[in-house]
């Protein structure tokens, strides 16, 4: 059975992020027109049309487009299974991260924040603490965003190169950093996340409540684990700590984190 | 009825052999979990069985084993003089303490439509309830959508404010009890929020969760506690 749509894929090449601003720098824009469908004769959503993200793109390359759109995850919605099932993946993405989006889009409509950057929607409405109403929807979208791109099909493991040599220096061993990672998404009380960031040459755990990110924070996110409950619990129900677990050893995108660090470095040595 | 097997610890806390450790020994208290009043399937279709059971035999009696621990910490802290270990410790009894708390109350805010659930309140809580809101509808409205616009986790309750005599209708974080809001305050019900109280069934349409789950309201209960408030 074939999926009827054309689906137009466009290939963007992502280079590494930077810590406020997620850039798209395109290399070779490659438009392909195919036909897709996937084992179960299912159109993968993943390959959704994303015109206007072109258009923005060749703009410019440093401000996330102002259109707040859904991307969706750099991998179908089945491929995490069976450490994330698909299930999980069409709610926490085609549900929860969509309403973010959409209700962002509504909330600062006919507002001075209309048409901002994500990042700085972000950091205006953390406003030190005092959150305004648009913080939480902007800052899950972002979140959401970082988080999928945390992870990959047959992930997990361990790191190795620069980020290795760097986890080793600032916690003293790989092991005493996957304790702490996971002790810190482990005693987040109630909904958050937890993340390793970069700030000041040095890298650290941080687990923030509810939306909350080291963006505002004054660091720079490298790595998050979502741990409200609609993360995990189809897949684990209160097991929180198998949840981690299982996002450790066989989701992490260990090139991602790697790519992250790199920018984060050039960021900071830019401004220093 | 049904007896449930539920996870009961019935241990002495802190008392060990020496005689020397009596002295400084303080007997406190373990807490252990309630039993429900119902079977785990009693309050379908407006919660199923599978997240009466997991809500409270994993969710309530991780709150309250970890509750024990963290009063076992605490006495030793206390006995030992360490304030910064005392001062450390009091999220951790706020959060399993509240769970512990907030959990006890909804268990009898809850109950199946045969033994009254969903029933509306006669009484002197029906005519607060028509005074402060309204109507029963208008109240239930409040709180659905106070409830709905808890972002992250949370409980949303109707109170009694002792103080003030009139009812309140707020929402507390985590596992805040209702009284981290108003030291007056008394619950009479409380709605948990929190994902794990309704994901399972309802996903990420808590309002839906919302709207079903006034069919199993125990409003009996939170007369009596409102009459015996009031005198």
């Amino acid at each position: 059975m074939y999926c009827k749509k054309i689906m137009i894929v466009q290939t963007i090449r992502r280079t590494a992020t930077c810590t406020t601003q997620l850039n798209y720098q395109k290399a070779e824009p490659s438009i392909k027109l195919k036909t897709h469908t996937d084992s179960t004769g299912v159109c993968s959503p993943h390959l959704s049309l994303q015109l206007e993200l072109q258009s923005q793109s060749m703009a410019a390359s440093t401000a996330v487009t102002a259109n707040y759109v859904l991307k969706p995850p750099p991998y179908a919605l089945d491929a995490l299974e069976p450490h994330m099932s698909k299930q999980t993946l069409e709610f926490h993405w085609g549900k929860h991260h969509r309403a973010y989006v959409d209700n962002l889009k509504k909330q600062v409509l006919g507002t001075e924040l209309e048409g901002k950057p994500l990042d700085h929607i972000i950091n205006k409405t953390y406003n030190n603490g005092d959150l305004l109403p648009a913080f939480n929807n902007a800052a899950q979208a972002w979140n959401h965003e970082f988080f999928w791109e945390s992870m990959k099909p047959n992930g997990g493991g361990k790191p190795s190169g620069e980020l290795l040599a760097l986890l080793e220096r600032d916690f003293t061993s790989y092991e005493k950093f996957y304790e702490e990672f996971n002790a810190a998404a482990a005693t987040q009380f109630g909904a958050g996340w937890a993340w390793l960031a970069y700030a000041n040459d040095k890298l650290k755990v941080v687990k923030t409540p509810n939306a909350v990110n080291p963006l505002v924070l004054g660091s720079f996110p490298l790595l998050t684990i979502d741990v409200w409950e609609h993360a995990y619990y189809l897949d684990f129900q209160n097991r929180r700590p198998d949840y981690i677990k299982t996002f450790m050893n066989n989701l992490v995108s260990w090139e991602a984190v790697s790519a992250r660090l790199e920018a984060a470095k050039t960021a900071s040595s830019s401004s220093a | 009825m049904a007896i449930r097997c539920v996870a009961s610890r019935k241990t002495l806390a802190g008392l060990k052999e020496t005689s020397s450790r009596l002295i400084g020994f303080r007997g406190i208290q373990t807490f252990t979990l309630p039993d429900l009043p119902y079977d785990y399937g009693a309050l379908e279709p407006a919660i199923s069985g599978e997240i009466m059971q997991i809500h409270h035999q994993k969710h309530h009696q991780t709150y309250v084993t970890n509750y024990n621990n963290a009063l076992e910490q605490l006495d030793q802290a206390v006995s030992k003089g360490g304030t910064s270990a005392v001062v450390k410790l009091q999220s951790a009894i706020k959060f399993n303490g509240g769970g512990h708390v907030n959990h006890s109350i909804f268990w009898k805010n809850l109950a199946p439509v045969k033994e009254g659930g969903g029933e509306p309140p006669k009484g002197s809580l029906g005519s607060a309830i028509d005074t402060h809101f309204g109507s029963l509808e208008g109240l239930v409205k409040k709180m659905s959508a106070e409830g709905a616009a808890v972002q992250g986790s949370g409980w949303v309750w109707l109170g009694l404010d002792k103080e003030l005599k009139k009812l309140v209708v707020d929402t507390t974080a985590n596992q805040d009890p209702l009284v981290t809001k108003g030291g007056s305050l008394v619950p009479l019900v409380g709605i948990d929020v929190w994902e794990h109280a309704y994901y399972l069934q309802y996903k990420n349409v808590r309002p839906e969760y919302l709207k079903n789950v006034w069919k199993v309201i125990n409003w009996k209960y939170a007369s009596e506690i409102y009459e015996k408030e009031c005198n």
